[in-house]
Order: C-alpha cells, then structure tokens, then sequence
C-alpha cells in the first residue's frame, strides 16, 4: 500500500492494472459468446475466429517492427480480432475475414497513433468496411445449413419471431451475436471485475427500448421489445463495443449522454432506415461524437464556477 | 534560362496540385471512381488552366489590381463553358459521366490559385507552361487515384479486366471513403520515396529551379514560397484555400 503514494505532484493515486490485464479480462469475457457460436455454427466459426485474430496480430507485430516498438504483447490485437470474428458471419470467405483484421489494426488503429488514439472503435470500423467492400458475403447468414433471414429481418418485414431461440442464440446471425444469455454472462464477468460499469449499456438500453417502444409501431408490447433487444448486435455491441475505453467518453454524465445517442442512433437506423441492423454504424457515428460530448459534460474543477472562472473570496 | 521545361518539372513533381499542394480536392475524390474518369476531369482541367493562364498573363497590363479576381473568373469561367460545349458536342459519353463537375471547374482552386500566384506576375510563354505542366500534375495524379480505385473496386483498368475471375470487388473503392483510402496512401507513398531521395541527396526541391532557399538575396520572379515578389504586389504564400 504505502508504495503505490508517492510525494511528487498529481495524480497521488496510483493504479497497478495494466493494459494486458483489462484486455485478458476482456478475453475472458467473451469467452462464452465464442464458445457457444463455435458449438452453434460448426468448425467454420473456429476457422474464422483463428484466422482473423492471426491477421490482426500479425499486422500489429509487422507495424510494430517497422515502427521500432512492439505493442503486441499489451494483448488488445487480440481483443479487435476476437471482437472482429465475433461480428462477421460465419460463411465469410478467409480472405475477407483477414482483410478486415488488416484493416482494422493498420488503418484505423495504427496510422492514427496505436492504441489510445484510434478514434472509432477498430473493430466496428473494420466491420463496416466490409458491410460497404462486399455487401452479400458480410449478409450471408446460415444457421444449421439453413440459410434465412436474421430475426430483426423477419421482425421487421412484420413476421413472428421465437423469443426464447433468440435469448438462447439458436438463430442466424454473426458467429458471437446470437445468443443473449452467453453475452451477458460475459458482461457479469466483466462487471463484476470491475473492468466496465452499467452506464453506458445500461443508458443505450434503457434509451432504445423507450424509442423502439414509441417509434416501433407495436407500442410497449414485451414480446416486440424482448425481440428487439436481443436480436442483432445490440447485447454485443451496448456491453463490449460502446464501453471501448479509447473511444467512449471519459466524463460520467458524458457517458450518460454516449449511451442516450447511441440508443437514438440505433433506434433510428433500426426503424426507420433500410436494413434491419444498425448497432455498428450507431456506434461508431456515437465514437466520432465523444470529444464533443467530453467537451460539452467537462466537470467544473473545484474552485471554479460553472464556464471555468475562479471563484470568487 | 530554361522555364518551359522548369514549369512542366514543377506541375508534374515538385508541385503537384494533388499531392504536394493537395489543390482541387472536390473533382480529385468526387470523379476518380475510374481511371477514364480521372483522366477526363484531368485533361478538362488542363485545357482550361493552360488558356486562361495565358490570357490572364497577356492582360496582365490591363487588368487593374482591384478587380483582379472577378476578372480572372470571367476568363476561366468563358474557356470553362467553351470546354463543356465541346465535350457535349464531341464526347458526350465523358461530359456524363462527369456531370456537374465541369461547369465546377471554375471554381477549382487550382486554376484561380495559379493565375493568381503565377501568371498575373509572369510572362505568358512561361505562364502558359505553367498552366499546362499544372494541368498535367493533375491529370496524372487523378489518373493515378482513378486507376487504383478501379482497380480495386470493379477489378479493371479503363475498362479492361486484369484481376482473375476470382477476385470479388471491394467495393468500398467505388465509392466516397474509398477515394480518400487511395489518396492518403499515394499521397504517403509520394512523400516515402521523395524522403528517401532527401536522404539520399537527391533532393527534389532543389532541382531545376536552383533555389538555395535564400529568399532575400534571390531574384526567381513567381517563386510560390516567397512571400511578394520585387515589384512590390504582395501575394498569399500559402496555397489558395478550396473555392468550394
């Protein structure tokens, strides 16, 4: 205890967690998605996971060579590619699945200075890449041989959905998005240790359910919403995307705001825009907001009023 | 001294609209979804730089310094519409493809930027010269963007397949986010290979024009990093900023 305060100036609290513990913690958690979308979806799922994460490292390690510094070992190349594979559907050709790691490490994290810089999520950045670069292999979704709309297809072409095969995860879908129970049984581990907290998942949440229970067209009706929430990325994205710590804001009530636009945003593509899905382009747009909203929700520091000038005696 | 050759050296590598002076970046990643495209726009362009470069600098007696600006916009916006009724007539397949960034042309920065900083203070040979080693910085430079957007984005160059038959499009290179990909990244592989050949001694800033980056005691007329010239008219050293 003693050693971790130092008499020099601020910050006096110190912290002993380094990046490669959260991002193994992050690993952890996402585990049981993982798990349950190799056990839903067959080898393949495996052989997408490997080989996005193979390129997502390599390409960190490669970068790090050229650049004379090696981040590799601080594990988050490992976390974009798991995340990355977790977001891609499980019949995408290899090619593609490593392209979008590339991508994903060297131009939106590595150009713009390495992690701590990157301003949108790698991840998703590199998700939508591919949602734009090959619009039918990234909308191929099978779920045991079947090939067939997701559920928040069917839900919004005004078909019945099963809820229940929806929680559980026995839908079409990305390798790591279909089964709820799995992703929140990561989300528990990652809260419990402490490594996120409720607040922006929580207010994403609790913003889309009130937007897509007024907007929606079905009001308030529990089967809608339950569909709704668990369909898509939304789980995935509110507890593992929107909580990056690089690109979410730093502030408390400027998290709040994050998870109120970001369930906006979601809620809009989702009902009133084209497709059916629209939590990736909803947070990276909600990435590309933060420092505005870091800077709008700043905290007054003590002595000061509101606006930044000293107190008065 | 040699100034033709000087001008043309200038347009095409030490000055590049797009990739030194990063000019005209509206037509650069709005038309170059294909290699044709690129060097439509870029000849279009050219034409027009290089005659109203020359104009500007035969009127540059008469012209008075106040209204310098509109009366540069008059010229280039007469040769500008020459140019698109020529292209209607002879090319209308190019003058669609392009639309509305013909009648644009006007307005791109590149042209006023020049008449502006050199042929309003130069002789017309050199001037006209200028307008076209300019003119053709941009059209390599767009043909460039144009044929790697193509390339990767529908898997042909002017139109000519060369990627096998296995290769799926990427089609993000068709469109918006796709021209600023290919930008930055030639615009970064530019500047690697001119740093190596700073490195290397061969500096390109110091060839052909002979500047020993002595601004007081040089006399070179329409050198764009002085801040005025001899005769006294002061003038932007920076490039113009984007007209639209």
């Amino acid at each position: 205890m003693s050693e971790l305060f130092k008499v020099s100036s601020n910050p006096h609290i110190r912290s002993k967690v380094a990046t490669n513990g959260l991002m193994a913690a992050v690993i952890i958690a996402l585990m049981p998605a993982t798990g349950f979308g190799i056990y839903n979806f067959g080898p393949r799922a495996l052989a997408v996971i490997a080989v996005t994460i193979a390129s997502t490292i390599l390409t960190e390690y490669f970068f790090g060579l050229y650049k004379g510094k090696l981040t590799v070992t601080d594990l988050s190349a490992v976390v974009t590619g798991l995340l990355l594979a977790l977001n891609l559907p499980v019949t995408i050709p290899l090619w593609m699945a490593a392209l979008g790691g590339v991508f994903a490490i060297l131009v939106v994290k590595m150009l713009f200075g390495g992690l701590g810089q990157n301003f949108m999520n790698p991840a998703l950045a590199a998700r939508c890449f591919m949602l734009i670069s090959f619009p039918t292999a990234m909308t191929a979704f099978e779920c045991d041989a079947y090939t067939g709309a997701t559920p928040l297809a069917a839900l919004k072409a005004g078909e019945a959905v099963n809820v229940l095969d929806m929680v559980i995860g026995r839908t079409p879908g990305t390798i790591g998005e279909t089964s709820v129970i799995a992703i929140l049984a990561g989300a528990c581990i990652l809260i419990l240790l402490g490594v996120i907290d409720i607040r922006i998942p929580g207010s994403y949440i609790v913003t889309f359910v009130l937007f897509a229970g007024i907007f929606g067209g079905h009001g308030f009706h529990p089967a809608y919403l339950a569909a709704q929430l668990s369909g898509g990325g939304l789980m995935l994205g509110a507890f593992f995307m929107a909580t990056d710590y690089v690109t979410r804001p730093i502030t408390i009530k400027g998290q709040y705001v994050y998870g109120i636009v970001l369930g906006l945003l979601t809620g809009i593509f989702r009902i009133f825009g084209p497709g059916a899905e629209g939590v990736s382009y909803a947070i990276i747009l909600g990435n590309l907001l933060v420092p505005l909203i870091e800077k709008c929700t700043r905290p007054t520091a003590f002595g000061y009023q509101k606006g930044g000038r000293r107190l008065e005696k | 001294m040699n100034n033709a050759g000087e001008r043309l050296y200038n347009g095409l590598v030490k000055e590049n609209p797009t990739f030194v002076l990063m000019l005209g970046m509206c037509p650069t990643l709005a038309v170059t979804t294909s290699a044709m495209n690129g060097l439509g726009m870029g000849l279009t362009t050219m034409v027009v730089l290089a005659l109203s470069n020359l104009i500007i600098s035969l009127l540059r007696g008469i012209i008075p310094n106040r209204v310098r600006i509109p009366a540069f916009i008059v010229i280039i916006a007469s040769f500008v519409t020459a140019v698109q009724l020529l292209l209607q007539a002879y090319i209308p397949a190019l003058n669609k493809s392009l639309g509305v960034y013909i009648p644009l042309i006007v307005v791109n920065c590149i042209i006023l930027g020049r008449a502006e900083s050199y042929a309003y203070s130069n002789p017309a040979i050199p001037s006209l010269f200028d307008g076209i080693g300019m003119g053709l910085g941009f059209t390599f430079a767009l043909t460039c963007i144009g044929a790697v957007r193509e390339l990767l984005g529908a898997g042909e160059v002017f139109g000519f397949a060369l990627m096998p038959d296995s290769f799926v499009p990427i089609r993000i290179f068709g469109q918006a986010p796709g021209a600023f990909f290919v930008l930055a990244a030639l615009v970064a592989l530019q500047n690697y290979v001119k740093d190596g050949r700073k490195k290397a001694g061969k500096s390109y800033e110091k060839i052909g024009s002979g500047c020993s980056e002595d601004c007081m005691n040089c006399s070179e007329k329409g050198c764009t990093k002085r801040f005025y010239d001899g005769d006294g008219t002061s003038k932007a050293a920076g490039p113009e900023k984007e007209e639209r």
